[in-house]
Formats: C-alpha cells, structure tokens, sequence
C-alpha cells in the first residue's frame, strides 16, 4: 500500500517535470500522434512528450522492461493513466500496434520477433494495420481466401482484403491468411507480419458515411514475406487472432475517448434546448432521452472500475469483460446520434463555415463514424452469440 | 468506492443464502399466501433471522448493532430477492431503524433501537397517500394542540402497516401539499387511539395496509427531528429504501434469469433446445448484460451509504430506476420464454413478475427516478 503511495507520489512529481503545458489538454484529431516510420510531430512540444514517455516505457506502461516497456504491475499501471487523467495529460503515441499486435506478440512471437519489433512499438517507430476482412469474410473470418504458399524460403501471398484502416499510412500489416486448403477452415489459417512496402502491396481508399476515407482495400500481387515473419506455429494462426481479438474488443468498448466534439450531452441540451424556469430541459422527450443515456453511461463507467477491481482483488469474474465491446459500442452510438438531436439544426451540418462550428460539425461526423464501432471488430450480433455461448452456455443451432 | 463484497460480506451473503433456502424459498411465500396467514410472514422465521443478527447488520454498536453497513445489509437483502422471502426486515431494520439513526434524539434511539436488535419492535413507515410516490405530496396534518400534536388523514401502501408496533408518520404541520418544507416525521404507537389499520391484500402475496389517522394525539416528544424539518431526515431514509429495494430487485431478477436459463437449456421444440434460437438468444445475451450493469450500481450505491457520499441521492435514483427497469424486463421475458407453462400459478415465475411489479410501484417508479436524477444533475 504504502508503495504504491509513494508510486503515485513520483509518477505525478515526473508528470509534472516532464509533460509539456501544451501536452495537458485533450489532443484534436489533427494534434493526435501516430506512430510510423517517417511520423510528422504536429509541434516541438509532441515530440518532447513522445521522447520522454518512450524512453520511461510509458508509451506501454505494463509491457516487459525486457523490450523496453513500462515494467508496471496493474496497480501500477492504474495509477499512472489515473494521474495523467488528473493533471489532463493526453496520449503520447497511437498506434494499434500498441492496442493489438504487441501483447499477442509478446504472447505468441518468437524471442528475436519481440526484439526486432517490440521496442519500435514502444517508441513508435513503426505503424501497423490489421489486414482479417476479406470481401467474402466478414463475421465469418475463418473462411478467407488469402493464399500463402510456401516457397521454400519465403511464402507468397495472392489475395486481397477490405476494411483495412489507414493501409495507406501504415509501415506493417499483420494479416490471417491461408496456408491450408486441405484442413477445416480454422486449421488452415496462419498469421503473418508483411512490410507494406514489398513489391505487390497496394492499397486504394474507400470512403465512409462520415466523409473520411480512413478504409482501404489492400491487395497482394505476388508478395513474397520471409518465413521468419510468421507468428506462431504454421496454420495456428487462429488461436494467435482470437487472442489479439480480446485486446481490440477491449479497446473498442472504451471509444468514448476517441477526440469528439467539445461539449458533453449535458452541456449540449443546457446550450442547444435550453431549461424552462423550473431548471428542467425544455424539450420532455429529449430530456428522458439524456437522462436515460447519462444513467446508462454511469452504469457502464462503474462496471470498467468493478472489472478492474475483482481483478486486482482475484475475484474476477471473466465473463463480464465479453460484455463491454457490445455494451460500450452501442451506449456509444446512442451519445452520438442524441447528441445530434441535442444539437437539432446545428447538428446536422456537412460542411464548416459561417453557420457551423467545428464542434458542431463534428458532432455530425461523430454521430455517422459511430455507426461504425458496432460492427467493427465484430458485430453487435456476433457478440451477443458469443455471450449466449460462452458464457451463458445455451446451445448452437 | 468499494465495488465488490469483502471477505467477511461474501460470508455473510453465503450464510443468508444457505439459510433462506432452506427456511424460507418461494414455496414459503406460497404458503403464507394460500393459507391467508393473518401476520403476512413467519414469526419463527423472523426470530431465526434475527437471531442471525440481521436486524443489527446497519445498528451501531452502543446500540447492540453490529456496525456493518449497508454493504451487509445490502448483501443479506438481494439474497432474500432470490427467494422472495417474506419478512419485517425492510420495514423495521431499512425503514424504522435508518430513521432513528439518522434523526431520532437519544431517548428515542434507547427506546427503540435495542429493542428492534432484539427483534422485539417491528416499525412501519406510513408515508403515501395517492396512488403514486410522491414524499412532498403529503397532506395527512399534524396540528399543534396543547399536549403536542395531533394527527388527522389517510395512508396507503403501507409496507408492513398491518402488523407493525410502531409507526413513523409522515406528517404536514406547515405549508402546502408539494413542498418539502414544513414535512414533520412522527413516531406513534400502531395501537394508539384514532388509528385503523386495514391490511390490504397485494399481487405479490406480501404486507400492506392502508391507514387512517382520526384525531390520534401525541406529545411533543414523539416528533422524530425537528417540527416541519422532516424530509431532511425523510429523503436520505428514503434513499436507503430504494437503495436496498434496488438490491433485493437485483436478486429477484437474476433468480428468475436463472431459471429461464436452465429452462432454456432443458426444453426441446422442432426436435432442439429452444436455447439454440437465435432469436432467444440474443435476448438472454442482452438481460445478462443488463444485469451485470445493475450489479456494479448496486454495489457502488450501497457503499454510497456506507462512505456517507454527497452523490447517494443520484445512485440511489440510478438504481431504483435501473432496477425497476431490468426486473420488469427479465420477468416479462421470463415469462414469454417459458411459453404457456410461464402463465400459470404452478410455475414459481409467476411471483417473481407479481413482486417485481409491486417492487416498482414501491419508492418511486422509474420516471419519478428519472425525472429526479435529472434534477439533481441540473436538467
Ligand atoms: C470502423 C471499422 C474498422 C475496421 N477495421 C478493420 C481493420 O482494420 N482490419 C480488418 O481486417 N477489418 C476491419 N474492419 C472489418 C470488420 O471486422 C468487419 O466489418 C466485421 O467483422 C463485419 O463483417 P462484414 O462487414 O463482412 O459484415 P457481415 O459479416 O456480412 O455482416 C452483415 C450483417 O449480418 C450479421 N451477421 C453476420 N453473421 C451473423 C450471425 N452469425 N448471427 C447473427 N447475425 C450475423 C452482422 O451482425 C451484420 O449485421 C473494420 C470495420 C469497421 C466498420
């Protein structure tokens, strides 16, 4: 106890020294930093922030200090995100590599992949992408198509896949594809790591209700990958993807901090609907509406902090995680088209100028973009049949 | 903010658990409720119960409490949602003893609250007089006269009414219908003079009673806190109710998803378990979520109570609202999903829809809460 007193003492002591002023405020899309090879700072300040925070291994505050990473026990690792939420420190770095490939890696990965590739995550020397979804293979992944051959000393990948975000930025893709045509489908399938600049990769944008094309279909011509790129055993790629799944549905539920519009719901409904005398909101169904969202949202902000709790305390109960990509994404979705509705004809605006604000703008891209967080990373449906499953135990078809 | 039970609050849910199963299952209320039992609950099961030390989990120790908290208390009580049992703890322990806690002056605390650790009083709180929860509507006046005050008007949905010894009164000595000023509490004897008290027979087969008030005189001693500053007493007892009525909610919802899910499991159609539709599935997939949402609120509103926090108000509303909500849900499907077996009195399902229902009415409804968190959150 008294330790980790003591470690919130010097963590807020080191925060204070060594987060730049501007570093201390939520980061705009734009102002946000992603990890990559030729990685552009959006100021001198971000870069400091990214330098100090990766040299501690703060960056992946609870990864091995063997490659690098924070050393941080859970506790540990609580208490620095709780002091840098206190004094508003944003994220130095972005990266899925952080979020996904790197705990599988550190799971599945040989010892000189976690060499070459563990300490670039950290410090953000590489960007990744995750190349699963195929046209043909959505919600029923194991049946893709990407073929990799074996050559001998390389494989070589014919195939394509779609939906991959921001393929056209990153450096690295990890992908699942086919190495036996033989065996049931989920026996047949292994997972590589691919530089996206190999001769045959190529990517084009796909464009979104939201306006952004953050999407891209990635294709493979003759691509050839060096065997030791492969993770895990050949043609057990699955068990390596389900592993790496848990950690993407464990970001997905926690989207709420993706940068949005700068105002809550409540803040939107005094301003945008106004109260009447009596302090309420004017408008009676949009206030049940905020009301019941608000509720909602506190009951699932105190079921993240129960989970944590009953892990620390070795009573976790490990079925209530396999709620929160389900309950997180559509709580989500709900804030984002009621905070349209808040904003009434100011949320409903396409492009900025005299009559709209940024903010307000961006409350309409937020609101289409969240329509997308439901089906991403597995559907809501996928994850309902994964709870009555798994863990209510009821029976397949 | 403790969100899960500590090692001695797991005992005690364990115990009461073991102890309500073997004592008093649904099957007892059943009973109660075939045989027209006159008291409403078993008093041998409440000298038991009380002999288990749950009328002094929330008493504090100068008083032959345990000192345990609402956590305790909350812990024992979702049990008893599991098995419906009928007792005056709500009434008498959540109710009667909170208010004494919270506002009774020594001589009343004396009197009364060894005597309810002994399980020698039961209390009842008379507070309701139209169909729906509404603390600030009261009208039923206390006029002061030269021996103290004296009582006049009617009570309805009383919880434990019929069978209680003591009652705490909720009273106008000023103002008008609708404002919390000038709300007095009152202690009075259930046998005094000018009382009638009409047991009414509910849906869920437990106790209530209507009462009527008609000049009962009392002395100025009997006004719990002061003349006219009641509701700053009434409204934090209150949301201790509806805190704990939340907990036994959460009990009696995950019991009946409980037995839907083994029915679900155990019943074929088409030559499969129905368990195998998806369109079932997804259903029972969405209340287990639902209920392991309102087991964190619960949890984090009980200790509410217990760390005396500013916000005990919101989770109390958030929780009553949730619960009210979530048990609605999961009895309705329950009884959809176990077909036609679901309507019928044989089946237990039937009173957990039928508590459920009285449980919502109780304390506030879910727009009442709804409207109230709004409130206090400043829309
Ligand atoms: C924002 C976003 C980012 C993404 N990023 C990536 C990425 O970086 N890399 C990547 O590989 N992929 C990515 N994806 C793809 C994503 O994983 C797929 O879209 C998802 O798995 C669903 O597949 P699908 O689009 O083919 O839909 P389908 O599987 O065709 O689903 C269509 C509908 O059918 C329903 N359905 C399907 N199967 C069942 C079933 N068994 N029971 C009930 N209903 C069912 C679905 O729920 C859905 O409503 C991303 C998607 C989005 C939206």
């Amino acid at each position: 106890m008294e330790a980790l007193q003591q470690f919130r003492a010097t963590t807020r002591e080191w925060l204070e020294a060594n987060c730049p002023q501007s570093q201390r405020q939520p980061a705009t899309r734009e102002e946000q930093v992603w990890a990559g090879r030729n990685k552009t700072f959006p100021s001198d300040d971000a870069k400091i922030w990214l330098e100090k925070m990766s040299a501690k291994g703060w960056t992946c505050p609870d990864w091995p200090a063997a490659y690098g990473g924070g050393g941080l026990g859970d506790e540990e690792t609580k208490i620095l995100l709780e002091e840098m939420k206190s004094l508003g420190c944003r994220k130095p770095l972005l990266d899925i590599g952080i979020w996904m490939l790197g705990p599988a890696l550190l799971e599945y990965g040989t010892e000189e992949q976690k060499l070459e590739h563990i300490p670039k995550i950290i410090r953000g020397d590489i960007r990744w992408c995750q190349g699963y979804s195929e046209p043909g293979a959505g919600s029923d992944l194991a049946s893709l198509q990407t073929r990799a051959e074996d050559k001998g000393d390389h494989f070589l990948i014919n195939g394509t896949k779609i939906w991959t975000t921001n393929a056209d930025k990153a450096d690295f893709v990890f992908c699942l594809v086919r190495t036996n045509t033989d065996a049931i489908k989920q026996k047949g399938i292994s997972f590589l790591l691919i530089d996206m600049e190999t001769e045959g990769v190529s990517t084009s944008l796909i464009e979104l209700i939201s306006g952004e094309s953050e999407f891209c279909q990635t294709f493979f011509d003759n691509v050839k990958v060096p065997k030791n790129n492969l993770v895990g055993e050949l043609n057990a790629g699955w068990s390596v993807a389900k592993s790496l799944l848990k950690h993407e549905r464990k970001l997905m539920s926690e989207m709420g901090e993706l940068p949005g519009p700068g105002f809550s719901p409540a803040q939107a409904a005094q301003k945008y609907v106004g109260l009447n005398n009596d302090g309420k909101l004017k408008n009676a169904a949009l206030r049940e509406q905020l009301t019941q969202h608000e509720m909602d949202y506190r009951c699932l902000g105190l079921t993240h902090f129960r989970t944590f709790e009953e892990r620390i305390n070795g009573v976790a109960d490990s079925n209530v995680p396999l709620i929160m990509k389900y309950v997180g994404t559509e709580e989500q979705k709900k804030k984002d088209g009621l905070l349209v509705a808040l904003l009434g004809s100011q949320g409903i605006g396409w492009e900025q100028g005299e009559s709209f604000t940024a903010d307000e703008i961006l409350s309409t891209r937020s609101w289409l973009f969240s329509k997308a967080l439901s089906i991403a990373g597995g559907t809501s449906e996928v994850q309902l049949n994964i709870i009555a499953k798994r863990v209510l135990g009821l029976p397949d078809a | 903010m403790p969100l899960i039970f500590n090692e001695e609050q797991r005992l005690l849910k364990d115990t009461a658990k073991e102890f309500l199963n073997s004592n008093a299952p649904v099957e007892a209320l059943r009973k109660l409720r075939d045989e027209k039992d006159a008291t409403g609950y078993s008093t041998e099961l409440w000298r038991q119960m009380v002999e288990l030390g749950w009328a002094s989990i929330i008493l504090p120790e100068a008083y032959d409490g345990l000192d345990f908290g609402f956590m305790g208390l909350g812990a024992v009580i979702e049990e008893s949602g599991h098995t419906l049992s009928a007792s005056p703890l709500f009434s008498t322990v959540v109710l009667g003893a909170s208010t004494l806690i919270l506002g009774g002056n020594e001589q009343q605390k004396q009197d009364n609250l060894p005597a309810i650790a002994a399980g020698e009083l039961a209390f009842a709180l008379a507070l309701e007089e139209g169909s729906h929860h509404d603390p600030a509507a009261v009208k039923l006046s206390a006029e002061q006269n030269n021996e103290g005050y004296i009582l006049n008007g009617k009570k309805t949905f009383v919880l434990d009414g019929h069978s209680a010894d003591k009652l705490i009164v909720v009273a106008r000595s000023s103002g008008e219908a609708g404002c919390t000023d000038g709300l007095s509490l009152m202690l009075v004897d259930a046998n005094a003079t000018g009382i009638t008290r009409t047991r009414t027979i509910m849906a869920d087969s437990r106790n209530a009673a209507n009462i009527s008030f008609d000049n009962v005189q009392l002395s100025a001693d009997d006004v719990i806190g002061e003349i006219g500053q009641g509701f700053s007493i009434l409204d934090p007892v209150l949301d201790r109710a509806r805190i704990a009525m939340a907990a036994e909610m959460l009990g009696g919802a995950q019991e009946c998803f409980d037995r839907t899910i083994e029915y679900l499991k155990e019943r074929e159609q088409f030559g499969v378990k129905i368990g195998s539709f998806q369109a079932l599935k997804h259903r029972a997939a969405i209340m287990y979520t639902e209920l392991q949402l309102s087991k964190s609120v619960i949890l984090d509103a009980l200790s509410a109570i217990d760390e005396q926090r500013a916000d005990t108000n919101q989770l109390a509303s958030l929780a009553k609202a949730r619960l009210n909500d979530v048990y609605q849900l999961v009895t309705n499907e329950a009884v959809q999903m176990h077909g036609g077996i679901g309507v019928t009195d044989e089946l237990e399902i039937g009173f957990f829809l039928k508590r459920a229902r009285v449980s919502m009415q109780a304390f506030g409804d879910s727009g009442f809460h709804r409207d109230r968190y709004a409130t206090l959150c400043g829309y």
